[in-house]
C-alpha cells in the first residue's frame, strides 16, 4: 500500500468515527456558533462588528481547531490505536496526512457555516464592485478558505500528535498552536476583509495574503509530514 | 507490567561525579569572577559614567540592557536549534546535545522576558505607550510564547530519549515557524523605524556587546545544572 | 509505508524467532542481558518471571520497538539490528490496550486494519470468523463489547493485517472466566493455522495449559530454552 492510500484510509476512518460519534456536529459546531454570538455581545456596536467580522470568523475557527485536534487525537489514544499503528509499521507520514485531511474536511465545513453565520449575524456580504463583479471576490474567498484550512490542519495535526496521550495535553496544545497559526489568523483575516470589502479593502489586495497562506500550508504540510515520525516515536 | 520505570533512568548521572557540591572547575570560576567584575564595571559605566543621549536623555540607558538581552536570546535560540539538529542528525544521538538545547532555550526565554519588560518601559518613556503593534515587537512576543511552549513540551512525560527527540523536532520546527511568523507580522504592519539594532552608534554597540558577552558567560553554568 | 513484502515473501523455513545473546538497553539500564530464544512456527511460548524481569522488554524488542544493543535477533528472517522497519508489519504487539476505535464497530475496525495491507473483503471476514467476532458481534460498536470480546477483536485486526508473530503481554488480564476460555481457544486455533505466539503472563496455570513451551525470564536473561511438551 502506498503512503497516499493509507493516508486516505486513515482520513476515511477519522471521518467515519465522527459520523458515528457526532461530537463535531453536536458540540464543536454549537461552540463555534455561540462564540460568534458572544463576540456580538462583547463588541456591542453594529459598525464595529462590520469591521471586525472577518477576524472573528477566523478566531472562532482557531478556537474550534483546538477542540477538533483534541478530539482527533483522543480517538487515537483512548485505546492505544496510535501505538498500534506505530507498532504495525504504518508510515508516520501517512498518519499525519490522513489525520490532517480529515481535520481539514471538518474545518472547511465549520468555516463555511461560520461565514454564513457572519452573513446572518453581522450582515456581511461579498464584494460586488469592480469590473468582474462578485466573481473574483468569490474566487478569493474560496482560495483563502482552502489554503488557510490546509495550514491550520497541518499545524493542528503536528502539535496534536506531539501532545497526544500525555497528561496536560489539553493545556499544552493551545500554547503551541496559537503562536504557530498567527500567520494564518493574520493572512486569512486580511484576505477575507478584501473579499467582503471591509473598510474599503479591494479584492486585488487579497492575493498576497493567499500567497502567504499557501506558503504556510506547504511549509507546515511538508515539515509536519517529515517531523511526525520522530514526534510520535518513542 | 512495567519492566523498568524509564523515569528512574534519568536520575542516573551519566558518569560518576567526584563531588556533588558543584559543577564548577577552576576555569569556570575564573570566568565567573571575571564576569562579576566586568558587570560591576558595566553597571557603573552604563548608569553613571556615560553621558545621557541628546534625544532620549537618560532613558537611553535602558537600551544598554534591552539590546544585548535580545541578542543573547537570539543566540540562545540559535544554539537550541543547532543542538536540536545535531541531536537529530548525528548518528549517536547524544543526549548532551539535548541538554544543551534545553538549557539554551531556558536562557533564551529568560532573556526575551527581560527584553520585553525593559523594552516596554523604554517604549513608555520614548513613544508614550508600553506596547506598539509593531512587527518586531509582535514577533518577539510570539517568539517568547513559542519557546515557553518548547519548555512545556520538555516537561511532558516519557523516557529521556523520547523527550529529547520530541523537543529536538520542536526546536527544528521553530526554525520554520519563527521566520513565517516574522514575515507575516511584518506584512501585517511595521511602524518602527528600520533596525534599531543596526543603527546604533559605536559607543552603545560596544557597551552592549560587553554586557551580552558577560551575561552569556555567566548564565549557562547556572542553567546547565538544572537542565 | 515501507513496501510491505507479501506474507509469503516473509515466510522462511526454519525458526521464526531467533535471539542469540541479545542485549537491550532502556535508558542506561541493561533491560535484557543476554537473551537466547528460538521459536518455531506455530508455537505458543509462555514467558514467565517476576515483574521487571524483562518480559515486556523482550516482547517490545521482538516487535522492533527497541534497538538491539548487542547480539543478533532475527524475526521471520529479518535482522532486527538493520531491518526493524521491515519486521513491524509482520508482528503484532498487544499490551493492556487493544488499539481499537471504540466508536467504530468490530467490522469497521477489522476492515481498517485489513485495508492497510490491501486485504480483500473475504479475507477480512475470514479474520473475524477465526476470532469468533464475525456473527453476532460484527456490527456492535467496540465501546459496548466486553473485555474479552475487545481482545478478540484486536486479535482479529492482527489476523486481518496478516501479522504472523503475535506478542501478547498479559492477554488474560481483566477477562472473566468465559473470556479467558474463549481467548485460549482462539489462540490455540490461531497457532494451529500458522501464527507464532509469545505470551508474557503471570497466570501460569492457565497460560501453561495453552503454551507448547514455557521459558523463564529472570533479571533480563532468558537462558532456559524450555522443555517441549
Amino acid at each position: 500500500m502506498s503512503t497516499w492510500k493509507v493516508a486516505c484510509l486513515i482520513a476515511a476512518k477519522d471521518l467515519r468515527v465522527e459520523r458515528r460519534s457526532k461530537i463535531v456536529t453536536n458540540q464543536v459546531l454549537p461552540f463555534a456558533g455561540i462564540t460568534m454570538v458572544s463576540f456580538a455581545f462583547a463588541l456591542d456596536k453594529q459598525n464595529v462588528l462590520d469591521t471586525v467580522a472577518p477576524g472573528l470568523i477566523w478566531l472562532a475557527t482557531t478556537f474550534s481547531l483546538l477542540i477538533l485536534v483534541q478530539r482527533s487525537f483522543s480517538i487515537e489514544t483512548d485505546d492505544g490505536a496510535l501505538d498500534a499503528m506505530r507498532v504495525a509499521g504504518i508510515d508516520a507520514r501517512a498518519i499525519f496526512l490522513g489525520k490532517a485531511m480529515a481535520l481539514a474536511v471538518q474545518l472547511l465545513v465549520l468555516e463555511i457555516l461560520l461565514l454564513f453565520a457572519a452573513v446572518v449575524f453581522y450582515g456581511e456580504s461579498i464584494q460586488s464592485s469592480g469590473a468582474q463583479g462578485p466573481v473574483l471576490a468569490v474566487v478569493l474567498l474560496v482560495t483563502t478558505l482552502v489554503s488557510a484550512t490546509c495550514g491550520l490542519a497541518a499545524v493542528g495535526t503536528l502539535y496534536g500528535g506531539l501532545a497526544a496521550g500525555f497528561k496536560g495535553s489539553e493545556t499544552l496544545l493551545p500554547l503551541l498552536t496559537l503562536p504557530a497559526v498567527a500567520p494564518v489568523l493574520i493572512g486569512a483575516t486580511k484576505a477575507v476583509e478584501s473579499a467582503v470589502g471591509t473598510a474599503g479593502a479591494v479584492v486585488s489586495e487579497g492575493w498576497q495574503w493567499v500567497g502567504l497562506l499557501a506558503v504556510f500550508a506547504v511549509a507546515f504540510g511538508i515539515g509536519g509530514a517529515l517531523a511526525f515520525g520522530p514526534l510520535i516515536d518513542e | 507490567m512495567t519492566t523498568i520505570d524509564p523515569a528512574r533512568t534519568e536520575l542516573q548521572p551519566s558518569e560518576p561525579q567526584p563531588s556533588r557540591r558543584s559543577t564548577g572547575t577552576r576555569a569556570t570560576r575564573l570566568v565567573g569572577i571575571g564576569c562579576i567584575t566586568a558587570m560591576g564595571w558595566l553597571v557603573a559605566f552604563g548608569l553613571g559614567f556615560s553621558p545621557a543621549d541628546r534625544d532620549q536623555k537618560e532613558s537611553v540607558r535602558i537600551l544598554y540592557v534591552h539590546v544585548p538581552t535580545i541578542w543573547l536570546a537570539y543566540l540562545a535560540f540559535v544554539v537550541t536549534a543547532v543542538s536540536s539538529g545535531l541531536y537529530l542528525f548525528t548518528k549517536k544521538q547524544s543526549l548532551g546535545w539535548d541538554r544543551a538545547a534545553g538549557a539554551s532555550a531556558e536562557i533564551g526565554v529568560a532573556f526575551v522576558a527581560v527584553t520585553l519588560a525593559v523594552g516596554s518601559l523604554w517604549g513608555r518613556l520614548t513613544w508614550g505607550v508600553f506596547w506598539q503593534w509593531d512587527a518586531r515587537l509582535t514577533t518577539t512576543a510570539l517568539l517568547f510564547v513559542t519557546y515557553i511552549g518548547y519548555l512545556a513540551v520538555r516537561r511532558l512525560g516519557g523516557s529521556h530519549q523520547q523527550r529529547a527527540k520530541r523537543s529536538a523536532v520542536l526546536g527544528m520546527i521553530a526554525v520554520v515557524e519563527i521566520p513565517l511568523v516574522h514575515f507575516s507580522v511584518k506584512m501585517w504592519r511595521s511602524l518602527l523605524a528600520e533596525a534599531l539594532v543596526a543603527n546604533l552608534d559605536g559607543d552603545l554597540r560596544w557597551t552592549g556587546s560587553c554586557c551580552s558577552a558577560s551575561s552569556s558567560a555567566s548564565s549557562p553554568s547556572r542553567s546547565c545544572t538544572s537542565g | 509505508m515501507s513496501p510491505a513484502p507479501s506474507p509469503s515473501s516473509a515466510t522462511v523455513d526454519g525458526p521464526v524467532i531467533v535471539l542469540d545473546d541479545v542485549v537491550a538497553v532502556l535508558g542506561q539500564f541493561p533491560a535484557l542481558a543476554g537473551a537466547f530464544l528460538t521459536v518455531e512456527r506455530g508455537e505458543i511460548v509462555l514467558l514467565r518471571g517476576p515483574n521487571g524481569a524483562g518480559k515486556t522488554t523482550l516482547l517490545r524488542l521482538c516487535a522492533g520497538l527497541l534497538p538491539v544493543e548487542r547480539g543478533t535477533a532475527t524475526i521471520l528472517g529479518f535482522d532486527l539490528s538493520t531491518q526493524r522497519e521491515l519486521v513491524r508489519p509482520h508482528v503484532g504487539l498487544l499490551g493492556h490496550q487493544n488499539g481499537l476505535y471504540l466508536d467504530l464497530s468490530v467490522r469497521e475496525n477489522v476492515n481498517f486494519w485489513g485495508r492497510t495491507v490491501g486485504a480483500s473483503t473475504d479475507e477480512i471476514h475470514a479474520a473475524m470468523a477465526r476470532m469468533g467476532v464475525a456473527e453476532r458481534l460484527a456490527d456492535i460498536p467496540c465501546r459496548k463489547l466486553s473485555a474479552g470480546q475487545k481482545r478478540r477483536t484486536s486479535l482479529a485486526c492482527l489476523v486481518a493485517r496478516r501479522a504472523q508473530v503475535w506478542l501478547l503481554d498479559e492477554p488474560h488480564a481483566g477477562l472473566d472466566a468465559t473470556g479467558r476460555d474463549e481467548l485460549d481457544a482462539t489462540l490455540a486455533q490461531a497457532a494451529g493455522s500458522g501464527a507464532t505466539i509469545l505470551v508474557a503472563s503471570h497466570e501460569l496455570e492457565r497460560a501453561g495449559n495453552l503454551a507448547t513451551r514455557s521459558v523463564e525470564v529472570i533479571a533480563g536473561q532468558v537462558t532456559a530454552l524450555g522443555d517441549k511438551k
